[in-house]
């Protein structure tokens, strides 16, 4: 009985799953750059820059992503912006993605070891061409499995732009279980299509992370 | 203060829901650990699928298959919808969550235990399980905080929650920003002190616990 559901629906699902992935596009797109920005400033000198980037990520991780999906669709236009779901979707979860991103980063890069840093000071390098040349790339090699491994969790994510009615994934087997009545079989379809892209990324997040922890045993 | 008093009323379901979820995941964890570290393949390759499927379908679907899918045919109460859902996602993280603290164990524990001749059920509740809890408290902490985060979803379903109140106030005023934000603001309320007494907590351990 699932069957015949299956390959009637899949590639209205298949269409919704495009809509997941340009989700997780824009939202990458924006929190990622941003994260890793607010992880090199987490170290700067000037005090108000630090404590106010250590608030601004907990809020950012505090807050789930669904209330920040809310904020951003149904509460800005009463303060006179609107934005297109999609837009809004996107941007809401990058804003958290910046907030979780930039803590992984930034113990990617205090992992990179003090010895590195102290031999680019005796090379007279500038404290910005430390974090450029040495520092970030290093850092960001360490941190790549966890981060890896985030992007997935967000994947995930954006099941939950379904709330403000952006026809991802979720939202095309829904609307599809509510003029058919075939719920179980069209959502479980839906699970599976996450799963097959979830499931493989996370296997193969581990073996690499695997992979690269091999040389520092 | 209409609003906030309103958004406060949710908070009871939201950590209901949540500590309602993490007590079935640590209980249904142990018996999932148990088989993913079977010596039997075909047994230890199902549990794995199984945890994998739980951890890689994102927990709002899981609670439209539950509620949904699988209510259309039998009845159920969004409450059992949600419990059981990210209950069943609960299992596999705490199951992973043992996994690691039991391969974090010391394999001499299991040969000493072994050595004074106690039976594999004392082994279990008087060696390996306390250690385990132990070692298990700082990740299940995190997890247990992105849970009550994550319990957002069940609004969807109709649980009372916070998100739940926040929306039901923001469209019955003209703001409907600030509903949004206090919500917001609770969540942050009441993560950050429970991140903080986590992180206490394991201090206080680890100086008791030597190592």
């Amino acid at each position: 009985m699932f069957w015949d559901d299956w390959t009637t629906y899949a590639p209205d699902l298949l269409q919704g799953l495009g809509v997941s992935a340009q989700l997780i596009g824009i939202a990458l797109a924006i929190g990622l750059p941003l994260g890793l920005v607010l992880a090199m400033f987490a170290n700067s000198r000037t005090a108000i820059v630090r404590s106010s980037i250590v608030v601004l990520v907990e809020i950012g991780r505090g807050v789930p992503a669904l209330v920040m999906l809310q904020i951003l669709y149904f509460g800005l236009p009463s303060s006179g912006i609107t934005l297109d779901a999609l837009i809004a979707g996107g941007l809401a979860l990058g804003l958290t993605t910046a907030a979780y991103s930039s803590e992984i980063i930034r113990g990617g890069l205090q992992a990179v070891p003090f010895g590195e840093i102290e031999a680019a000071q005796a090379m007279a390098m500038s404290r910005a061409h430390i974090l450029r040349y040495i520092v970030v790339p290093q850092g960001l090699r360490i941190c790549l499995p966890p981060l890896l491994g985030f992007c997935i969790a967000m994947f995930q994510a954006t099941s939950l732009a379904y709330t403000i009615s952006v026809p991802e994934l979720l939202g095309s087997a829904y609307s599809i279980g509510s003029s058919t009545f075939r719920y179980l079989s069209i959502l479980v379809l839906a699970g599976l299509f996450y799963a097959a892209i979830t499931v493989p990324a996370s296997l193969l997040v581990n073996s690499m992370e695997s992979r690269l922890g091999k040389h520092q045993r | 203060m209409d609003a906030l008093t309103t958004i406060l009323n949710g908070v009871p379901a939201t950590l209901g829901l949540t500590l309602a979820a993490l007590a079935l995941g640590a209980a249904l964890g142990v018996p999932l650990v148990v088989l993913r570290r079977s010596g039997n393949r075909l047994v230890a390759g199902f549990a794995r699928l199984f945890i994998e499927l739980l951890r890689g379908i994102p927990p709002i679907v899981w609670l439209f298959i539950i509620y949904f899918g699988v209510g259309t045919t039998v009845k159920l109460s969004s409450w059992t919808a949600a419990t059981v859902g990210l209950g069943l996602i609960s299992a596999a993280y705490m199951a992973e969550i043992y996994r690691g603290g039991l391969n974090a164990m010391h394999a001499g524990q299991w040969d000493a235990a072994h050595a004074l001749g106690l039976s594999r059920t004392a082994i279990i509740t008087r060696v390996i399980g306390p250690q385990l809890v132990r070692v298990s408290i700082p990740a299940s902490a995190s997890f247990a905080i992105g849970l009550l985060k994550d319990s957002s979803v069940a609004y969807t379903i109709g649980i009372p929650e916070i998100t739940s109140a926040a929306r039901e106030v923001s469209q019955n005023s003209v703001d409907a920003m600030v509903p949004f934000l206090l919500a917001a603001g609770v969540y942050v309320a009441i993560t950050i002190p429970c991140a903080w007494a986590a992180r206490r907590l394991d201090t206080v351990l680890r100086s008791r616990v030597a190592r």
